[in-house]
């Protein structure tokens, strides 16, 4: 398994559908800075779990000019079922067919449980990733990275 | 940046909710929401810890309501620190997380006159719109400070990642760090 795609490395290019089936692919976003947050698996059991904090924090990341991005393995039935029961108002992306093959690129992938780690990127308005973290599978890795890098981002272009 | 080393932005101070004497050698901050049934499973945990520490033990509440999962979670809060104004924060607190099933508008109307809430004065600090920043500003600092859902639990400043359902390992937990 390649390492995680570490700040410098060109992001690797995707086409995956959302939750309505449409394609989404990273060359029409670029022009501002993306989010990529894989994780393991929709119905995580928990209160408030990763992609429930990022929506609640989706207007601070729209702020700085940023598109989020939820990607897991499961399917974009799956993903449409999550998103309505948890509300999300950001895209989930189905890195289903062939499976990973997203998350294999971008250094992401868990062999042993046949999904994504929990892994962030912060991709820049060129398409650089700027900033990558690998979390401990069972620990909610928070926005406070992601906000970071966002921040220095357009601290940069200023 | 992110992940195990997350510490609590900005430390306890002045405008702080504080259960506890300032000279504890632990404070215990919790980021909660009253809607959220875990925050509801904590709260009496949090109480027993208390209980069992003493004045070994500071406690601070800090909101961070998950406004899309939970409607009711907000108002809840605003009417809290609303209630602080009138130096009942804690009893506002505590009558939440005890209701913590019935938070609509005309729960949260009774619960401001159990608590014998000047009415007129509660309306004016609302519209004023300070409970309102306060939230929101708690809820940027959790943020900041990576909160990473709810509760969310700092031990003198920094995130615990451990289990707090069981109290007598919280407990243990938070006595390692006298």
């Amino acid at each position: 398994m390649p390492p995680l795609l570490q700040s410098g490395a060109a992001a690797p290019a995707f086409a995956l559908a959302d939750t309505h089936g449409a394609t989404v692919t990273l060359a029409e976003l670029l022009g501002k800075p993306v989010v990529l947050a894989f994780y393991p698996a929709d119905w995580s059991p928990v209160c408030g779990d990763q992609m429930a904090l990022y929506n609640e924090v989706l207007p601070v990341f729209q702020n700085l000019g940023a598109e989020m991005l939820g990607v897991s393995v499961d399917s974009r039935w799956c993903h449409a079922a999550f998103a309505e029961n948890r509300r999300l108002r950001f895209r989930l992306l189905a890195d289903f067919e062939p499976k990973g093959a997203l998350a294999r690129r971008y250094g992401a992938y868990r062999e042993q449980d046949g999904t994504s780690e929990r892994a962030l990127f912060v991709i820049d308005a060129a398409g650089v990733i700027r900033w990558s973290y690998l979390s401990p599978i069972d620990v909610n890795p928070g926005a406070d990275g992601i906000l970071e890098a966002l921040e220095s981002l357009q601290k940069d272009r200023t | 940046m992110s992940g195990n080393h997350s510490e609590l932005k900005p430390a306890v101070g002045p405008n702080d909710h504080v259960q506890g004497r300032d000279d504890a050698p632990i404070t215990l901050v919790e980021y909660g929401d009253y809607e959220c049934p875990y925050c509801g499973m904590a709260y009496p945990i949090v109480k027993r810890i208390q209980a069992r520490l003493g004045d070994r033990l500071r406690f601070v509440f800090r909101n961070f309501p998950l406004a899309e999962a939970h409607p009711h979670a907000t108002a809840a809060a605003e009417l809290a620190e609303a209630a602080a104004s009138q130096g009942k924060f804690w009893e506002m607190h505590d009558m939440l997380y005890e209701h913590q099933n019935a938070l609509g508008a005309k729960d949260l109307e009774r619960y401001a006159k159990a608590l014998e809430l000047d009415r007129a004065a509660l309306e004016a600090t609302r519209a004023g719109g300070a409970p309102n920043q306060r939230v929101r500003g708690d809820f940027m600092s959790g943020v900041r400070s990576g909160v990473n859902g709810t509760p969310a639990f700092f031990i003198n400043g920094r995130r615990f990642d451990g289990d707090w359902r069981d109290a007598e390992i919280f407990v243990e937990e938070l006595e390692s760090r006298i």
